[in-house]
């Protein structure tokens, strides 16, 4: 009994990550697709707020994260992105994140060329600057200031039909900015509260405790949680990508992690039980 | 600035928007010093093989070679400022940053998965109440996240953000209670000149 008890709490840590690793490619390798499920209200939130945009309007997206939380955060910025499209909005990208420049590129010129979508007219990169709070508060006052008037490509934003009417914050119909750090509280503090900007975000699921607080007090439209609400997303706008594939992943991954915490605790409480009988 | 957020008057926010001007110039200028730290301390590992020298050797090759393919084939063409601004699509930079870049930070970053699931096996154990009340919330915020617990049970979902939305959110505003409170404090200390410790004091 002693013997069973003891390696079922010390199994070999790389049989766990073999087993891990198994888990997480085969879902990936053999395409398996599960249903997503209910969605989240932080999501739908967001997806309501873009439904209910006048046509037309300028959806900016603040690429703020680096590629280690790309995995989680790009489906969702592609999900956003596919939806502002969908309902004929501009779409404003930008990053606070040095890193974030080449996410926007990975995103928007994807998504874009699915969708027919042309640069300057319904989307621009205007790519990273760096300031952080400086630059949310001098984009209340001009956005195109802020940026020197120059795009990521070297072309003058004020000449482009999609900055058109784009002045200030009150001509944002909506931000979402994806980070898998507190930046998003700096959106909300200055931008939102300084200067009304609708804020939402999409962070990673680690982040999201942070942030539930600001979305039930209105401060934040919506929050997009981790790679659950990525696969949501993609659900609601009707284009499965690798969120979906990803949550297959996930769910398998967790279930493993539950198992194996089950089985550490039956060896816990078959050596304690053994030890309170010898006394 | 604390004044100017409350008291919105034109000389308020004036000498904020001065000071804010100052933090990207000393931004500017502690980029440059971050620089030269970077070079400094990996180059003297380098001339005095230290142990893992190596290492440095890889992170100044890689700096010198990102800046480089920065400057020169990052967008190729215009004068310097608008190749050290702007990023052509398909170049060198590009290619090195979604070739390496991003594979490497990935990578480190899905380590964590394999990390969890052992910590997760090894340290969740039901030896007390509050740790059995733990162990019970994660498993149900597992499965809550994923498309298999509600296939377990359809509430589940619901459960999920129950915990999110009131337990977790009255816990997380508690810390930042906390954090707030613990911010002014130490500001204070510094500002009377109580905590010195920064000052090597």
């Amino acid at each position: 009994m002693h013997g069973i008890a003891y390696r079922l709490q010390n199994i070999d840590r790389r049989w766990l990550y073999l087993i891990v690793f198994a888990a997480v490619v085969i879902p990936f390798l053999t395409s398996l697709k599960l249903p997503v499920g209910l969605h989240s209200p932080s999501t739908t939130d967001i997806y309501d707020a873009i439904e209910k945009l006048p046509p037309d309007s300028v959806v900016q997206l603040a690429f703020d994260y680096s590629p280690a939380s790309m995995p989680e955060l790009e489906p969702m910025a592609k999900a956003v992105a596919r939806h502002a499209f969908q309902r004929g909005h501009r779409v404003m990208a930008m990053t606070l994140n040095t890193q974030g420049a080449l996410m926007i590129r990975r995103v928007m010129d994807e998504v874009a060329a699915e969708m027919n979508k042309e640069y300057g007219k319904d989307y621009v990169d205007a790519g990273f600057k760096t300031g952080g709070v400086a630059v949310m508060l001098g984009m209340g006052k001009d956005i195109i200031g802020v940026f020197n008037d120059t795009d990521a490509r070297g072309n003058r934003l004020s000449t482009m039909p999609v900055m058109k009417g784009v002045a200030d914050y009150s001509d944002i119909g909506l931000m979402v900015d994806f980070s898998a750090n507190a930046i998003t509280n700096a959106w909300i503090a200055y931008a939102h509260e300084q200067y009304g900007l609708r804020v939402a975000a999409g962070v990673t699921a680690v982040m999201a405790t942070d942030l539930y607080p600001f979305w039930k007090s209105g401060q934040l439209v919506g929050l997009i949680n981790g790679l659950k609400g990525a696969a949501e997303y993609e659900d609601l706008v009707g284009a499965p990508g690798l969120g979906i594939l990803g949550m297959s992943s996930q769910s398998i991954t967790h279930m493993l992690i539950i198992l194996f915490v089950i089985i550490g605790n039956a060896g816990y409480f078959l050596t304690r039980r053994r030890s309170q009988s010898a006394d | 600035m604390i004044v100017q957020f409350f008291v919105p008057h034109a000389v308020g926010t004036q000498g904020y928007l001065l000071l804010l001007d100052w933090a990207q110039i000393v931004g500017a200028f502690a980029l440059v010093l971050g620089i030269g730290s970077l070079f400094r301390t990996h180059w003297d590992k380098i001339r005095r093989r230290r142990r893992g020298y190596g290492y440095s050797t890889v992170t100044l090759a890689s700096f010198a070679l990102m800046v480089w393919a920065g400057i020169f084939y990052g967008s190729g063409q215009g004068p310097l400022a608008k190749r050290l601004l702007t990023v052509e699509s398909g170049r060198l930079f590009e290619w090195l940053f979604n070739n390496i870049d991003v594979p490497l930070d990935a990578t480190m970053f899905a380590l964590l998965a394999f990390f969890i699931a052992s910590a997760a096996y090894r340290t969740f154990r039901a030896r007390n109440v509050e740790a059995t009340l733990l162990l019970i919330t994660a498993i149900i915020v597992m499965l809550g996240r994923v498309p298999l617990g509600e296939m377990i049970y359809d509430k589940m979902p619901a459960v999920y953000e129950w915990i999110m939305q009131y337990p977790a959110v009255a816990g997380k505003r508690g810390i930042l209670f906390g954090v707030a409170l613990g911010s002014i404090a130490t500001s204070l200390r510094i500002i009377l000149g109580i905590e010195r410790s920064h000052l090597g004091g």
